[in-house]
């Protein structure tokens, strides 16, 4: 059936019906077919299940989903909630330190990379390997080095200095940047990978001319070649913020959300209030001021990156 | 060469060696290996890499210590006595709440979710992105705006619409629910990887088999696969690492009792009761951390080039 049918190419001229033949929908029939898959997950799951949590985040859903509207009650209650105030303060003071340090330690490590050095490729199979690793692996090592009994602290202590205090992860204050130290240790290979690339990406004559004017090299890396890697930036710094805004398994392998709940983190709300305190309503309105924080982060980026190209 | 040569004869000629510089130099200035920039940049380098080797280094020692030795010693100091008992202990008799047989279970049910799922969603994402960039119609592109958007999507948001479907379904909880969801996820980036790829074939090679009368699948079967082979391979890393380290996926959609390495290694070494045995739950998680690091080390460049090809176009 379909093979009666022309199907068309990559040609990009308009579709021309002919006219009078209704099977407008079997044209390509077999390309349909192998993209239901895809067209079901976009629109169902992702577009239908997006619009669904955050219809019935407007509910008083608990045990189950249920459509009895209460207006703005839940976000009332999530925003009254110490806990998610808590959790909202970790993840501002994780996702922007971790932000400036991957950035940073990923962009330095990177330059001294591309100096032409030996080993190269040792040098990034070290700084890349605990991207290959788990969360929940990344979480339990430094769990383990971060105990006060016998890790950093007890070492330390065992040395003479006996009043020398390390113990992030029992402490409510600095919890956060015990988890931090974790986070930058397993992603900050990937952003000097992706800064290296973008770095090779860099024409060699910049260099060069940038020697014969006399610019300290460092010059010309702050106002030359930076700004020259913008769009790296940009991605990297989407894909760090995107990340951040799903920062669970660590947290959970690490600290639990402890001590009490000074580790809290929101996608950790979500989970504990959908899946474990059987308040589904709390739970969507919680995930749906993840979706909106991730939309402010996303949006001004797909507009400067897509918006423009279509229009010009 | 023969400027070589003379540079080669030392002590002897020396004064030789200074007319031929007088004359003016020829041929490289021979680098200084330890100039003060080199040894600046080495040192970082080198203290960078000790801070990201120390914790595999002491995940190895402690594993490797027997109980009465981590109590003692430090961290950081290599084992006294090698002992294999804590890694014995985690593969088979780490507990688990009321089970006790080890970690095994946890890797078999890995095993058992990762094969499916790898398989499954490759070959729908590669089927996807080939129609997706040799045959389009009318709105596809539309649809994979709206996929590649999703990825953006915190999975928390869409997490409790996929539970109700699977159950409506019956599957929630079961094997088959699991690699769906693990399908689902994958699809944007695998689906972006192969697009891109087949979409960067020449177009010659389409076109010459479709005069040749071949259809939609003989295409895909007989020249777009055994010609895509690499891409292949970086999507087996993606996915196999990625779905190996998952652990929110297996929490929400697996029971106790099928629940994959992460959280069963989570359970060890994060359970309140007991003692708590360091070297048993070091070994735990370096078994499960084995298998993506076994990929890293073995598909080496190809993982750099997966990552970057899902970050840097994604």
């Amino acid at each position: 059936m379909a093979n009666s049918v022309p199907s068309r190419t990559r040609s990009s001229a308009p579709p021309k019906a002919p006219s009078g033949r209704p099977n407008q929908l079997f044209r390509n029939l077999h390309s349909k077919i192998a993209l239901t898959p895809m067209i079901l997950v976009a629109s169902v799951i992702f577009f239908g299940g997006t619009i669904w949590t955050v219809i019935y985040s407007f509910t008083s859903s608990r045990l189950l989903p249920r459509a009895n509207f209460v207006g703005l009650t839940q976000y009332d209650r999530l925003w009254a909630s110490s806990r998610w105030w808590i959790s909202i303060e970790n993840l501002l003071v994780y996702g922007i330190l971790s932000l400036i340090f991957s950035l940073v330690i990923g962009f330095v490590l990177a330059a001294l990379m591309d100096q032409k050095i030996r080993f190269e490729s040792a040098f990034r199979t070290i700084f890349l390997y605990p991207f290959a690793l788990s969360f929940i692996v990344t979480g339990l090592v430094w769990q383990w080095i971060l105990n006060p009994e016998f890790g950093v602290q007890g070492i330390v202590r065992s040395l003479g200095w006996t009043s020398f205090t390390f113990d992030p992860l029992y402490n409510p204050d600095i919890v956060i940047y015990g988890i931090l130290i974790a986070g930058l240790w397993q992603g900050t290979g990937l952003v000097m990978c992706l800064m290296l690339a973008g770095l090779r990406g860099i024409d060699e004559d910049i260099w060069k001319a940038a020697r014969v004017d006399g610019i300290p090299m460092w010059r010309t890396y702050l106002f030359v070649v930076i700004p020259m890697m913008r769009p790296v930036f940009i991605t990297t710094l989407v894909l760090i913020g995107s990340g951040i805004v799903k920062l669970y398994d660590l947290v959970v392998a690490q600290t639990s959300g402890g001590p009490g709940n000074a580790s809290e983190v929101p996608a950790k709300y979500v989970y504990d209030y959908m899946f474990q305190a059987q308040n589904l309503g709390q739970g969507f309105a919680a995930s749906t001021m993840m979706l909106l924080t991730v939309a402010i982060i996303i949006i001004p980026w797909a507009y400067l990156e897509f918006g423009g190209k279509k229009r010009g | 060469m023969a400027n070589v040569s003379t540079l080669n004869a030392t002590g002897a000629s020396m004064d030789a060696v200074k007319t031929e510089l007088a004359s003016g130099p020829r041929g490289k200035r021979p680098k200084r290996v330890m100039s003060g920039r080199n040894i600046m940049i080495y040192g970082i380098l080198g203290l960078a890499a000790l801070y990201y080797l120390l914790p595999l280094y002491v995940m190895v020692v402690t594993s490797l210590k027997g109980m009465p030795e981590v109590r003692l010693g430090n961290i950081f100091s290599p084992p006294m006595e090698i002992t294999f008992e804590p890694w014995v202990k985690a593969w088979s008799q780490a507990c688990t709440g009321l089970n006790c047989d080890g970690l095994s279970r946890g890797f078999w049910n890995s095993v058992r979710i990762l094969v499916p799922s790898v398989v499954v969603s490759i070959a729908v994402a590669s089927v996807s992105g080939y129609a997706l960039a040799n045959w389009r119609f009318k709105g596809s592109e539309l649809f994979f705006a709206v996929l590649i958007v999703g990825a953006f999507i915190p999975y928390q948001v869409m997490i409790y619409p996929i539970v109700i479907i699977l159950r409506e379904i019956g599957i929630y909880g079961s094997l088959t629910g699991l690699v769906i969801v693990h399908t689902i996820f994958g699809m944007p980036i695998l689906t972006l990887l192969f697009r891109n790829y087949f979409a960067g074939l020449p177009e010659e090679l389409f076109k010459a088999a479709r005069i040749d009368g071949a259809g939609f699948w003989q295409i895909y079967g007989r020249i777009m696969l055994p010609m895509s082979l690499p891409i292949f391979v970086v999507a087996i890393i993606i996915q196999v690492t990625g779905i190996w380290n998952d652990f929110l996926f297996g929490v929400v959609f697996t029971r106790p009792d099928t629940y994959p390495m992460t959280i069963q290694l989570n359970n060890i070494v994060n359970s309140v009761q007991g003692v708590k045995e360091y070297n048993v739950n070091m070994a735990a998680t370096l078994l499960t951390g084995a298998v993506p690091l076994f990929v890293y080390f073995v598909s080496g460049r190809l993982f750099v080039r997966g990552i970057a090809a899902g970050a840097v176009k994604g």
